[in-house]
């Protein structure tokens, strides 16, 4: 059998979208004609990128979920609060951060596969007990500020050798996909997807479907978490900082060609589709379109890439199917054996 | 499957098993949870010396349960078909825009604003519809870009308010026959039209059909793609009902009256708390009717014990996780039931 | 209901391709009214796939369709029903929330005065049901509340209900059990006798030759051969269908010399399916499961591997006493089950052959063991898996390959005790070979075969000694090579104890 790359069903004109946008901003903006600009957009992207590969673990298995966004705001506003601008408090509130974020991410899951609720009805009823909590919490206005420890991750540089200065939020980024990427080509990552195929199979196969979901909302919400900090950093602190997030993770991941309902996606083409979703904001910025008009453009080219998606499916099954014997496993006829 | 095939019982005992099933139907749980809800909320506002159901605590619980009403009637029939939809908040926005817009202060543009108003939400609809049969894209993503479209539409045309709604129109916000308002009728006359729809017409057996195994219903000569769309079609004519409802309360159009209030997920949440499978099939108008009333009453009843209204949230969303747990369990345990006996 | 007149139809030349893959290729096939016309062929030969063409499911790509003499063609399966042609699929086309009645009428509600009627519906659908005789069925009764096979009535009622004059039955049998066949085969020669067509697909031989007047046979979309029922042999049905002769069908037994330690043993097992099992089964040995539907056979299978864990009892793998509460623990003590449902809980459709093959490795083992991937190639190889390639979508192969894909993931874990439940269940007859030939080189090599079939001839055919079931408990033992009739006497519970 000879090499050639493989890649997911859906990944392809994720990738060929995610191109093309790149080229319209290397043609549009000046800044984006050196590599400084693609660095400034892939920090940009970042804390949108995270989100997505966190949902893609749980899209991909079979769920939603929808707490994200409220569970970014929550991240930011504990910490700016606990911080309080205290230097010295940075490392236990980032600990502690991820820590809610793991937390959220475990009740999640076991409230999805103890008590059999949907996943979209549990993570939904997250998102409004998180949103209620933290601004009751808070007393109703984000209070506190964050330090320049904590900040330092979403809009700070790092020193890396050959490189040169590189945003942390990319590096953390990379690492977390390059981590992801291996998870998911590892037997753990491939039993999720079969999870989200048919996961009686996988329980008869010996499988524990319900730790494997469990472990994917947990993934998530740490995720979440990180994206948090990046976000708390590079935003600032605001009660609107994660709003709409959820959704426009779920967008980034089918724009990536994962497929609602999972069993089938890959995370860097999830990935792809959050910075795909970003880089067309700027692209839009770069065109003028007024700030208004955005979200509109973003309907009709989420619509038309699924759609293209679902209906462009049945062109490459053709490819797909023709008869390649050279690929084939053995030739033998079945009836001959 | 070969559960099932073990599984072959005599007439009797099944006769029987049905019966139990019968009562205990979620809808019935749904309402006996409403009673529950407001003797307890009763006792607790009592014990600050004031009354729940009084005149006005009807009222407010009716008026709160009105718009939500109208959104989740609309969002039982594409849950039901196996689709939802996320535009609603932005729709019912819209259309309070149009209708007032329309109306410009002049009684006699009632008429014309109404009907324009739902014209554009079954608009709407029909895209929603056709994205999803036509180009088959996921429910939640062909609404969700349509919602987004709408969004944009929105934040471009309009920073606030805007529209006159003639002072004749507004009778339909506040007139009310003792503690019953007008509008809270109409909702209810809505939702007996559709149940009746659901229930008893081709068109509504077939939305059953469609939510519960498309391919059967296909293979079954029913129009799977008619179905999906008419669904869609009533769901925004649904939002669009709330829109001129709210633009009659507010004297005016608000762009952002359906998102403010979170009427797409809060949509959501009332029909399945009313029973309603999220993968559609099952339920119905009545359990969304129940599961409205219990999110106004637990409204109402904060706002009389002068609760944080975060505070709301918080048991918004855990009564919402509950529910479905406890629908799930009942499932689970018939099906346990089935297999055993 | 069924009026006099009788209706033929004649579908010629008729072409369809799926994604460029063509599966019919001019395909001829006349029906008759009061025939019953058998259509048998490998998987993948397209049998099911003219059924669906006739029900106005998928549209033929060229070819004609001919209804009493007048060509007709079929937008969907509504037009289909109006030109008096129903469709039996071999999926349960039915909505487990809705009513007997209104699954009956589903797409065909009469209507009265705007509303549904549906006391006119649970009235039509009652009828039906009583001249089946079936009167343990409530029309109001919701389809989840129901068996199997009385689920299999309801669809032979929804059929029916169409008025139909064409039938088409695609292996109505499959999920019958054994007395309730006897049932459709009366309903079957009753509506022939009213002069419907009836066009029965089937996998089974006896079947067929108990029920047809005529048979086409079709192989890789082909028509091949029609003929009346009378002037074939079964040996002539399957040189027609592989267009070979298959010599011997099954491989040779083991030599008793073989037998190894015993892998699995129950000791006075049970659970609420079944009770009171007593049995072993050595290494190298194929060990027979007969029964009836419903007399626990499958549920042996299941609570061994914990699915529905037995109760009472004790269990032994390889001389320890274990308590197997979950798929999980059976797989890590070497036990494996090869499921009847193949698609339901045995693949994950949308996964790669490689990914499907290496699941159980992934998913229930630790370590080094769960990342080897190194030998897929050779597992694919070991089975005769016939793919496009290791990363082909599974539900892209046809039947008897997905059940090598499933095989082959349980190989890959080196199971010592081996359940399969219908192993060859519609699959065509070269895969069925195949598969036969594996089990039997397993057990050579050491592996504890407990193999549950509904096919008696198969069953007796493979095993090297077989238990037979009834109603829960183990009826008796017999030898290999017993007759059928010896099976089937203690699998109704006559002549318990007898080994005849």
């Amino acid at each position: 059998m000879t090499w050639r790359p493989r890649l997911a069903e859906g990944t392809a004109p994720a990738l060929v979208f995610l191109l093309l946008l790149l080229i319209g901003l290397a043609i549009v903006g000046p800044a984006y004609s050196e590599p400084a600009g693609y660095l400034a957009l892939l920090k940009r992207a970042a804390p949108l990128m995270i989100l997505a590969i966190g949902q893609y673990f749980v899209i991909v298995s079979g769920g939603f979920d929808l707490s994200v966004g409220a569970l970014v705001t929550a991240g930011v506003v504990i910490a700016a609060r606990l911080i309080g601008g205290n230097e010295s408090a940075t490392a236990w509130v980032i600990l502690l951060v991820l820590g809610f974020g793991l937390l959220v991410g475990l009740i999640n899951g076991l409230v999805t596969t103890k008590l059999l609720v949907p996943s979209f009805i549990v993570t939904l009823g997250m998102l409004l007990v998180l949103d209620g909590a933290t601004f009751l919490w808070t007393g109703g206005a984000p209070r506190g500020a964050l330090s320049d420890g904590f900040r330092m991750f979403g809009r700070g540089n790092a020193d890396v050798p050959v490189l040169g200065e590189v945003p942390w939020s990319v590096l953390i980024l990379l690492s977390i996909l390059v981590a992801a990427v291996l998870f998911m080509r590892g037997g753990t990552g491939r039993a999720l997807v079969a999870v989200g195929d048919n996961e009686a199979t996988v329980r008869m196969s010996g499988g524990q479907v319900d730790r494997l979901r469990l472990l994917a909302f947990t993934l998530s919400g740490l995720l979440a978490a990180v994206a948090a900090i990046l976000l708390g950093g590079f935003a600032g602190v605001s009660a609107q900082v994660g709003n709409g997030l959820e959704f426009r993770a779920i967008t980034a991941v089918v724009l990536g060609g994962v497929l609602l309902g999972g069993g089938r996606g890959s995370v860097v083409a999830a990935a792809a589709g959050a910075l795909s979703l970003e880089a067309l904001f700027t692209l839009l910025n770069l065109l003028g379109v007024s700030g208004a008009l955005k979200s509109a453009v973003q309907g009709v080219i989420i619509i038309v890439a699924v759609a293209y998606a679902s209906l462009g499916g049945g062109v490459r099954q053709r490819l797909r199917l023709w008869p390649k014997p050279r690929d084939s496993v053995q030739t033998a006829q079945p009836a001959s054996s | 499957m070969s559960t099932l095939q073990e599984n072959t019982l005599p007439a009797k005992q099944k006769a029987t098993r049905a019966t139990v099933h019968r009562r205990l139907h979620p809808t019935v749980i749904v309402y006996l949870a409403l009673v529950a809800l407001l003797v307890v909320g009763s006792v607790l506002v009592g014990l600050r010396g004031e009354v729940l159901l009084d005149q006005n605590g009807i009222l407010n619980i009716l008026t709160r349960a009105t718009a939500l009403g109208l959104v989740a009637i609309g969002q039982t029939m594409v849950i039901l078909t196996g689709s939802l939809d996320l535009s609603v908040a932005y729709l019912v926005g819209l259309t309070s825009l149009i209708a007032a817009e329309t109306m410009a202060g002049q009684d006699s543009m009632v008429l014309p604003g109404v009907l324009l108003a739902l014209a554009v939400a079954a608009g709407v609809g029909l895209v929603n519809g056709l994205i999803i049969t036509v180009l088959k894209a996921h429910a939640f993503i062909a609404t969700l870009g349509v919602a987004l479209i709408l969004r944009g539409y929105l934040e471009n045309n309009y920073t606030g308010p805007a529209g006159d709604v003639p002072r004749g129109f507004q009778h339909l916000g506040y007139d009310r026959i003792g503690p019953v308002p007008i509008a809270a009728l109409l909702m209810l006359a809505v939702a007996a039209l559709c149940w009746w729809y659901l229930t008893r017409t081709r068109p509504g057996y077939h939305m059953y059909a469609v939510g519960g195994d498309i391919e059967v219903a296909r293979l079954s000569g029913v129009r799977t793609r008619r179905t999906i769309i008419t669904a869609h079609v009533l769901c925004s004519v649904a939002a669009g009902f709330a829109g001129i409802y709210l633009a009659s309360r507010l004297g005016s159009g608000a762009p952002y009256v359906g998102t403010d209030a979170g009427y797409d997920l809060e949509s959501i949440a009332a029909v399945v708390l009313g029973g309603t499978l999220l993968a559609g099939g099952r339920g119905g108008i009545a359990g969304t009717i129940g599961g409205v009333l219990i999110l106004a009453t637990l409204d109402t009843t904060f706002d009389a014990l002068e609760v944080d209204p975060f505070f709301k949230d918080v048991v918004r969303g855990v009564v919402l996780v509950t529910a479905v747990a406890l629908y799930a369990r009942r499932m689970v345990a018939n099906r346990a039931h089935g297999r055993l006996s | 209901m069924t009026t006099g007149t009788t209706t033929s139809v004649r579908l010629t030349g008729i072409t369809k391709s799926f994604l460029g893959v063509p599966v019919l290729r001019g395909v001829d096939l006349e029906l008759r009214g009061g025939e019953v016309h058998a259509v048998m062929g490998e998987n993948g030969a397209g049998k099911s796939t003219l059924l669906k063409v006739l029900a106005g499911v998928h549209r033929p790509d060229g070819g004609t369709i001919e209804v009493d003499g007048g060509e007709v063609s079929f937008a969907g399966p509504s037009d289909a029903q109006r030109a008096g042609i129903a469709i039996i699929h071999q999926e349960f086309t039915l909505l487990p929330h809705r009513s007997v009645a209104e699954n009956v009428y589903l797409g065909r509600e009469p209507v009265r005065r705007m509303q549904v009627d549906r006391r006119r519906m649970v009235a039509d659908t009652r009828e039906l049901l009583d001249w089946l005789g079936e009167d343990g069925i409530d029309p109001t009764d919701p389809v989840s509340s129901l068996s199997v096979a009385q689920r299999q009535v309801v669809e032979i009622v929804k059929a029916l209900s169409t008025d139909a004059r064409v039938l088409g039955m695609d292996e109505p049998t499959a999920a019958l059990a054994d007395h309730e066949v006897e049932l459709l085969y009366d309903l079957v020669r009753r509506l022939r006798e009213r002069g419907i067509a009836i066009l029965y697909v089937s996998h089974r031989m006896r079947e067929v030759f108990d029920l047809s007047d005529r048979i086409t046979v079709l192989k890789d979309g082909q028509f091949v051969t029609c003929a009346p029922t009378s002037e074939l042999t079964s040996e002539d049905l399957v040189r027609h269908m592989v267009g070979r002769d298959l010599g011997e069908y099954y491989p040779d037994r083991g030599v008793a010399d073989d037998l190894g330690p015993v892998r699995l043993a129950l000791r006075g097992a049970g659970n609420a399916r079944v009770r009171d099992l007593n049995l072993e089964v050595r290494a190298g040995e194929i060990v027979g499961l007969a029964g009836l539907q419903g007399s626990g056979r499958s549920a042996v299978a299941r609570a061994v591997f914990g699915v529905e864990p037995f109760t009472r009892g004790s269990m032994e793998v390889d001389g320890v006493a274990r308590r197997v509460t979950r798929p999980r623990s059976a797989v890590r003590l070497g036990v494996a089950l090869v499921t009847e449902d193949r698609k339901g809980d045995g693949l994950a459709l949308r996964q790669s052959v490689r990914d499907n093959t290496l699941l159980v490795r992934r998913a229930a083992l630790r370590g080094g063991r769960a990342r080897a991937k190194s030998d897929v190639p050779a597992l694919l190889d070991k089975v005769a898996v016939v793919a496009r390639g290791e990363h082909q979508e599974v539900r892209f192969l046809s039947g008897g390959n997905q059940q090598k894909v499933v095989l082959a993931k349980w190989l890959a874990v080196e199971p010592t005790v081996l359940l399969v439940d219908e192993p060859t269940r519609g699959i065509d007859v070269g895969a069925k070979r195949a598969v036969h030939e594996l089990l039997r080189d397993l057990a050579k090599r050491g592996v504890a075969v407990l193999m549950i079939s509904s096919e008696l001839p198969e069953l007796i055919g493979m095993s090297d000694r077989i238990l037979v079931m009834h109603d829960g408990a183990l009826a008796g033992e017999l030898p290999a090579g017993a007759s059928e009739g010896a099976v089937m006497a203690l699998a109704t519970g006559h002549g318990v104890g007898e080994v005849p």
